[in-house]
């Protein structure tokens, strides 16, 4: 994917949450971090620029939620989560570039219940590569993609990468 | 990549680099005790022994309640129920301990070096919560990340001790702690409790047993606990004590406008701080309390929330 296709999916991912809430209002987006952040930040613009509406934008750390830690070796490096508006009865869109397993989201959503009580969490992510391992879906995607387990989905953003581009790439052994 | 934590014995073998990546850590940690739901999962299913031989309250429930909240299970040793009062030895008692298999061990022990001894003798991570006169490592961070967030940094700040420095452990670890920050020490107390190697613990130490000397400046001011059995005549009666040490508005406006006040605690007001000091806008007295809570969440994390020994698969795996 290059980076126009990127902006065009993100663009028409900000259409279809407006369209299918029928409006920004109470509406809020959480990245997660990292690469959900910019994404997040992205959509958020396109959306005001439909609406001309602020959406609210919150970055969501999940490292303590992980649920295998204990098979990390390294000091993982924790971030804040930074959510600067109240989360009870928001509805919320947690955005994150690849659905894969659906760990992260679990993970996401509960460390977003421990902010409070949404009225609504959806998910939107860029990539959504199969292989579910919990009963999770994405309410917009960006692009389905069919993968085999030994492949990686590689995204890479302006803001965090020297590059701006999503590759399929073989799993290094 | 900081070197991997094993134990936490003292802040004498930390590096600057472990010591700061130790503090931000503990930044997530200081703003979850102000989300509505404050436990987590993390440590789901792991055990910390506490292993308190000498009394402790504030640094046990802190310890207890860091545990708690990343939700680990702990399990509790008391010193006055503890079977060394029937004479079983130090290392009989942790190797009990340690076969029930808690994850790791926060010991605090009257005698110097007792966590060192332990730690070499068991696999499992040690936290000293204080050992003699030695070191308490935790307030050692905890004071750190206090002065840190009001300063906005540790870099070559005056820091002003005034007490016990005989007999203080918390004096030794902060000594060698914001000592390798290029820290600038000036140690007040009576003579009797100026021990001329406490110049040797950090680049720059300057004792004085006079107060006006040691405050002129201070960008923080440390409020050592004054134990009244240590103060007896003709040595140094305690009302003499009061009369030439007690860190009184007065004598606080010596240092700098914005200097911080601490202590560690247990405070005994009227001793060794004035109400109205402990009291005052430059007191961070309560903010130590909560920052020794995210200090110790983000030691366990460290410690016993990872495991292995394989690398980690680098930063940018998405979708995992």
């Amino acid at each position: 994917m290059s980076a126009k296709e990127i902006d065009r999916t993100l663009q028409r991912l900000a259409h279809e949450i407006v369209e299918e809430t029928g409006g920004t209002a109470n509406l809020a987006l959480i990245g997660i971090r990292r690469r959900g952040v910019p994404l997040a930040h992205r959509i958020a613009r396109a959306m005001r620029a439909i609406d001309s509406a602020e959406i609210p934008v919150g970055t969501l750390d999940i490292t303590l939620y992980r649920d295998d830690l204990s098979k990390v070796a390294a000091q993982p490096v924790l971030h804040s989560s930074e959510i600067p508006f109240p989360v009870d009865d928001k509805d919320l869109i947690l955005v994150d570039d690849v659905l894969y397993t659906g760990r992260t989201i679990r993970a996401a959503i509960n460390g977003l219940f421990d902010l409070g009580r949404p009225s609504r969490v959806r998910l939107c992510v860029l990539i959504d590569r199969g292989h579910r391992e919990l009963p999770i879906e994405a309410a917009f995607v960006g692009r389905t993609v069919q993968t085999k387990d030994s492949e990686i989905i590689e995204v890479r953003l302006d803001e965090v990468d020297p590059e701006e581009r999503v590759m399929l790439v073989e799993r290094a052994e | 990549m900081t070197e991997r934590l094993r134990h936490l014995l003292g802040t004498e073998g930390l590096t600057a680099e472990q010591i700061t990546f130790l503090l931000d850590e503990a930044k997530p940690f200081q703003e979850m005790q102000r989300y509505p739901l404050k436990k987590l999962a993390t440590l789901r299913g792991k055990t910390v022994a506490l292993a308190f031989f000498e009394a402790s309250t504030r640094t046990r429930i802190s310890f207890a309640t860091a545990a708690a909240r990343l939700g680990a299970d702990a399990m509790n040793l008391q010193a006055e129920s503890s079977s060394l009062k029937k004479g079983e030895s130090l290392l009989d008692t942790v190797r009990t301990l340690d076969a029930m298999k808690p994850d790791c061990i926060v010991m605090r022990h009257a005698s110097s070096g007792a966590p060192a001894f332990v730690a070499s003798h068991l696999q499992i991570p040690v936290v000293n919560a204080g050992d003699g006169t030695h070191e308490h490592p935790t307030q050692g961070l905890l004071d750190a990340l206090t002065i840190r967030d009001r300063r906005g940094t540790l870099d070559g700040l005056r820091i002003t001790i005034i007490g016990d420095l005989l007999h203080s452990r918390v004096a030794r670890s902060n000594l060698h702690l914001l000592g390798k920050f290029g820290c600038h020490f000036t140690l007040c107390g009576p003579a009797m409790w100026l021990p001329r190697e406490l110049e040797g613990l950090a680049p720059h130490v300057r004792l004085t047993p006079r107060m006006g000397e040691a405050l002129d400046g201070a960008d923080a001011v440390i409020v050592l606990r004054v134990q009244q059995e240590r103060l007896h005549e003709p040595a140094l009666p305690l009302d003499e004590y009061i009369l030439l040490y007690q860190l009184t508005p007065e004598r606080l406006r010596l240092a700098n406008p914005d200097a911080l006040v601490l202590h560690p605690g247990p405070m005994i007001r009227g001793l060794e701080i004035d109400p109205a000091v402990a009291d005052g806008p430059q007191s961070c007295v309560l903010e130590q309390v909560s920052n020794g809570l995210a200090v110790r969440m983000a030691l366990l994390f460290l410690l016993i929330g990872t495991g292995g020994e394989t690398e980690m698969a680098g930063g940018g795996r998405a979708g995992d």
